[in-house]
Formats: structure tokens, C-alpha cells, sequence
């Protein structure tokens, strides 16, 4: 027992680094719509982008479990960054990527000397009123914002100078893939690590953490500023490939919807988000053809489903099912 | 001069007392079991329906809807409390918010489905419209007997809480839950009683609210973030609390929109975020 405690740890660690076979099976599936069905090629690409949005509130609430009421708040200030940028004059896709995500991971920064002092409804206050703030400000500063009528006037150049944005979403959708995919790596790398370690310790328990040489609020601050920074690069990247801006992005339905598909597809777990929001989009683009109306019902029955029933979501779920087979 | 100034304090004080009977339920219950009940304001849009259909369709006079109202959002609560939420008091923060948040997204669907997503009209009768002279400003007739039935109802609540034997147990299980089920009070029963209570009087303030705010199927998430704050500035579990919380916050609501209308609702949360700072627990809360 004690010799295998002195080696635990890296071979943890170790072992949830290897790439397993169905993720390497998940990821070429993404590439799968530009073969099978390329009118769901812009539906793919809303899907990286809400997907990676869902990726960087798991960061937060899934590891380091800060529940936030309004994330949206990092997805639109990249948006409306990127949408300035372009609109000035620069519509260089990287770039305006690389500066929405300073925008955002400042701002991220900021806030996170406050997050970190605060829990419970206290904390869920304070990120629902930061978000509310935010998006009236924006629908007051119409000179900068547009206001309600959105940001216009965005252009997009061709990424790398070659590959124009077409009107069927090729581009755009593989630009969203590839922006997901090595955020994706990132974040993974990230996760697996001591910090991502520690993280899911001051889930458990903030107070026990410094402790054993944990400081909860400096982890705290980054991984918030980390998660702002990801939320701001998606923001971007739907800025960038609609080229178009509007209020929606700051909305409290934004951040509500967010929380639904990450903790629908399960929170805790690196693919949860991504998971959480392609069936998320699948479901609300087969539903809304029916009646677009009454798609929060069955959204409101499914969330009261997995809270009552299915605790860890979806993923959480079938990895019970997997195990429970395994041991048999 | 004086007519402006007191026009905007009686219309803000108005729009802070139906905060206060849309949110004091709230913050009692939460006080007392932590369970952050995002749907409440779900309840007040039930109670704000069954008031438009019974005098749209059956002709019922205002004020009798107003007692059905009550028991309607009372009863529906009961019944989701002890079907549902009763499972999540010991679960955490999240799953009560996700829960509820789901609560929400169905009666919201629901209500559009049934009545559609256009505003509910409603008349008043004649003895409560038109307008008094005072200092220099028209008051509404209305809001009058809206901040007249509040104080009533505020002041019923007080000497409940603190006069009664129940009102003793519920603030017994405000303060510690564990001990209190320690000294034998049946702090499950003294909550589905107070969360009924609660759900009731949002039911109430749903149905007095149709004539000042509207109603569609919007209001159950509108009204809320109203509610929150309300709840977490004035503290848990705090009468008094609530009632400095919303007259605060319905009075610089009206002022704002009077004289700086650029800001908009900017500054409702921007106080809310400053008090939040300041005391993280409320203004009048302990814990």
C-alpha cells in the first residue's frame, strides 16, 4: 500500500493523459458533416462555438465548482471585440481571435479578485448582476455597441489571406473545429495536471485545500482568468464567422443555456460541454421545425429529468452504465 | 416643484411593495432550509393568470380573484415542493438552481401555450382607477390601495412571526435548523406551511402586479432578478429586511427611470453589486 502511494499519483495522472480510442473515434466524427451532410455545416459550426463556450464554464463550475449565472459576459465581450476590430478596419481572423481573448481574459482577471471571495448565493448574485451590468451597458453604448439593432458593418478576411469565409460554412465550420480542437488539447493538458488536481480539491472542499499547500483563491483567479479567456475566443470565433453582433450574446438566456448543455452533457467531465452542446443544438434544430414556441418546455422537463434522475448527466450516466457492465 | 419629487416617491414606494409581496416568501424560505428557489416568480405569474381569466372570462370583480389567486400559487407550490424540490434540500447549490430553472422554462412555456405570448389586458373597476390630488401630484388610486394592502400584509406577517407559536418555530428554524429539530419542532412541516405562505403571497403580488407591470409569459424570469435582489440585499430570512431591500430598490428603480433614463436599469445593479460587496450576507442578514 504505501509503495503504491508514493508512485499513485504520476500514474494517475499518467493514465488519464494516454488518449483513449473513443476519443480519437470522437474527434474524426467531427469531421464527419463535411462528408456526410454539408448543409449541416453551419449547424456544426455553432456547435464548436457553443461547445467550446461550454468547455471553458466546465473549467470553472464542473472543476473548480464556481457556479456562474452569467457567462455570457466573457463570450460577449470577445464577440463585441472581435466585431470592433473588424469593423475598424483589421478582419484578420487569428489576430482578432488573439485580441478578443485579451479582451476577455482582462476583464476575466478583474473579476476574478472578486469571484474568489465570494460563495454560495452571494457568488451567484454577483456573477448574475456582473452579467446583467454588462449587457445594459452594452444596450446603452450605441455608438460603440449598435445597441439593440446588433453590430454592423463586420468583415472578415480570408483566413491565412487564402481561405475566404463561403456562403455554405466550409471555412467557417473548419475554422471552429480547429479553434476548439487545440483549445481542446489545452484544456485537457490542463485538467490532467497537479493544478487540475487541485482545482477538484477546492471543489470539494475551499477551505481544507491550503491546508496541504493548495491556495484556493490564487487557483481560483486562474482558472477563472483561463475560463474567460476560452469564453472570449468563442464569442470571437461566432463574431468572426456571422459576421454579425447582437445583444443576444450578452443575455441572461445565454448563460442559462450554457449551464443547461454543460450540465445535460455533464459537468466534471472534459467532453461534457462539447457532449451537452451538440445534442443540445441537434435537439433545438429538429424541435423549433415543429414548434419554435414551446421548445423550453421540453428543454425545462429534460433538465428537471437529469437534476432528479441522471446527477452526473448524460456522460455521467453512460460511464455508470460501462462500469456497472464491466463489473458484471 | 414638490409635485415631481413626490409623484416619483409614491410610484417608487408602489412598485417597492409589490417587490416586497413578490419577494418576501422567498427570502423566508430560503432562510430557513438554503433552498434557492429560482421558480417563485412562476408562481406569481400563475396567480397573475388566474386573476385575467376569471374576470376576462367569468367576470369575476378584481378583488374577489384576489383571495383564489393566493390559494392557487399556494396549492401549486405544495404540490411541487413535496413531488419535487423536498428531494433536493440537502443537494447543492446547483442542482436547486437547475431544478428550478426548469420549473421556470416550463410554465413559461406552458403559460405561452395556453394564453399566448401577448400581454393580458385587464380592466379595473371604477373605485379603484382615477387619481387623488396631493402636495402637487396625481397619486394613483390603484397604488394607494397597493401600498395600503402591502403595509397590511407586511404587518400581518410581523405579528405572525412574532407573536405566534408557529411564528416562533419558523424563526427558530431560521436561525438553526439543527437545533431547532433538536428542541422537537417540526421544521418539514413549519417549512411546507411557510413555502405555501410564501408561494401564496407571490401568487398575490402577481395578481396586483398586472396592472402596474403587465403580464405575459415573460414575467416569471423578468420579475425574478428583480426578486433576487430584493432577497439577497435585504438578507435571508428577514422581514424587515425585505421590506427596507424593496422600497429601496422600487423607489431608485422609479427615480432612475424619471430623471436619468440614459442609465436605464444600470444602476439598480450597480447598488445591488456594491451592497453585495460591501455585505456579502444582505443588509439585515446574520449569517
Amino acid at each position: 500500500m504505501t509503495a503504491m502511494a508514493s508512485t499513485a499519483p504520476q500514474q494517475f495522472l499518467e493514465a488519464r493523459i494516454r488518449w483513449r480510442a473513443i476519443e480519437i473515434v470522437f474527434w474524426l466524427a467531427t469531421l464527419a458533416p463535411f462528408f456526410l451532410a454539408p448543409s449541416y455545416l453551419v449547424l456544426t459550426s455553432q456547435m464548436a462555438i457553443t461547445g467550446l463556450f461550454a468547455l471553458s464554464l466546465d473549467l470553472i463550475l464542473g472543476y473548480a465548482g464556481i457556479v456562474s449565472l452569467g457567462h455570457a459576459a466573457f463570450f460577449g465581450l470577445g464577440a463585441y471585440s472581435a466585431g470592433f476590430v473588424s469593423r475598424s478596419g483589421w478582419g484578420e481572423p487569428v489576430s482578432g481571435l488573439l485580441i478578443a481573448s485579451i479582451v476577455a481574459g482582462l476583464a476575466g482577471y478583474a473579476m476574478s479578485f472578486i469571484i474568489c471571495r465570494f460563495r454560495h448565493l452571494a457568488l451567484i448574485m454577483i456573477t448574475l448582476g456582473l452579467g446583467l451590468l454588462l449587457h445594459e451597458v452594452a444596450n446603452k453604448a450605441h455608438w460603440l455597441t449598435g445597441g439593440a439593432d446588433g453590430m454592423q458593418g463586420i468583415h472578415t478576411w480570408p483566413l491565412f489571406g487564402r481561405l475566404a469565409f463561403d456562403l455554405y460554412g466550409t471555412v467557417a465550420c473548419g475554422y471552429a473545429l480547429a479553434v476548439l480542437f487545440i483549445v481542446f488539447l489545452f484544456a485537457r493538458r490542463l485538467i490532467n495536471s497537479p493544478f487540475g488536481l487541485s482545482l477538484r480539491g477546492i471543489r470539494e472542499n475551499a477551505i481544507r485545500m491550503p491546508a496541504i499547500g493548495a491556495p484556493s483563491r490564487a487557483h481560483i483567479r486562474k482558472v477563472y482568468t483561463i475560463s474567460a479567456v476560452i469564453a472570449g475566443i468563442a464569442g470571437a470565433l461566432l463574431a468572426e464567422t456571422t459576421e454579425t453582433v447582437s445583444l443576444e450574446v450578452l443575455s441572461f438566456q445565454r448563460s442559462a443555456d450554457v449551464l443547461v448543455m454543460l450540465v445535460l452533457g455533464g459537468a466534471g467531465r472534459l467532453y461534457g460541454g462539447i457532449v451537452g452542446a451538440i445534442i443540445y443544438m441537434l435537439a433545438r434544430d429538429q424541435l423549433s421545425g415543429i414548434n419554435p414556441q414551446y421548445w423550453y418546455f421540453w428543454i425545462g422537463a429534460l433538465l428537471i429529468v437529469v437534476v432528479m434522475f441522471l446527477r452526473n448527466g448524460i456522460l455521467g450516466g453512460l460511464a455508470d452504465l460501462v462500469a456497472r457492465r464491466a463489473h458484471r | 416643484m414638490l409635485g415631481p419629487i413626490v409623484g416619483v416617491l409614491f410610484d417608487g414606494f408602489a412598485y417597492g411593495m409589490l417587490l416586497f409581496l413578490l419577494s418576501v416568501g422567498l427570502s423566508v424560505t430560503l432562510g430557513m432550509m438554503n433552498f434557492i428557489n429560482l421558480a417563485h416568480c412562476s408562481f406569481a405569474m400563475l396567480g397573475g393568470y388566474v386573476v385575467v381569466t376569471l374576470t376576462l372570462d367569468l367576470g369575476w370583480p378584481f378583488l374577489a380573484t384576489l383571495p383564489v389567486a393566493f390559494l392557487a400559487a399556494a396549492l401549486a407550490s405544495v404540490l411541487l415542493e413535496r413531488v419535487l424540490f423536498r428531494h433536493l434540500y440537502r443537494a447543492s447549490e446547483l442542482d436547486q438552481c437547475l431544478l428550478t430553472i426548469g420549473v421556470v422554462f416550463m410554465s413559461v412555456a406552458s403559460a405561452a401555450y395556453v394564453f399566448g405570448t401577448q400581454q393580458q389586458p385587464i380592466r379595473m373597476p371604477p373605485y379603484l382607477s382615477g387619481t387623488i390630488p396631493l402636495l402637487g401630484a396625481d397619486l394613483a388610486v390603484y397604488r394607494l390601495f397597493l401600498i395600503l394592502a402591502s403595509l397590511l400584509i407586511a404587518t400581518l406577517l410581523v405579528i405572525a412571526l412574532e407573536r405566534t407559536r408557529f411564528g416562533a418555530e419558523v424563526r427558530a428554524a431560521v436561525d438553526n435548523q439543527r437545533m431547532a429539530r433538536g428542541l422537537g419542532i417540526d421544521v418539514d412541516r413549519a417549512f411546507a406551511i411557510t413555502f405555501a405562505l410564501g408561494s401564496g403571497l407571490a401568487g398575490l403580488g402577481g395578481a396586483l402586479a398586472i396592472e402596474i407591470v403587465g403580464l405575459d409569459p415573460g414575467f416569471a424570469f423578468s420579475f425574478l432578478v428583480y426578486v433576487l435582489i430584493v432577497v439577497s440585499t435585504g438578507g435571508l430570512g428577514s422581514i424587515g429586511g425585505s421590506f427596507a431591500a424593496a422600497a429601496l430598490l422600487g423607489i431608485s428603480d422609479v427615480a432612475g427611470k424619471y430623471y436619468v433614463p440614459d442609465l436605464g436599469a444600470f444602476l439598480i445593479y450597480l447598488i445591488m453589486l456594491a451592497l453585495l460587496m460591501w455585505r456579502p450576507t444582505g443588509l439585515f442578514g446574520r449569517r
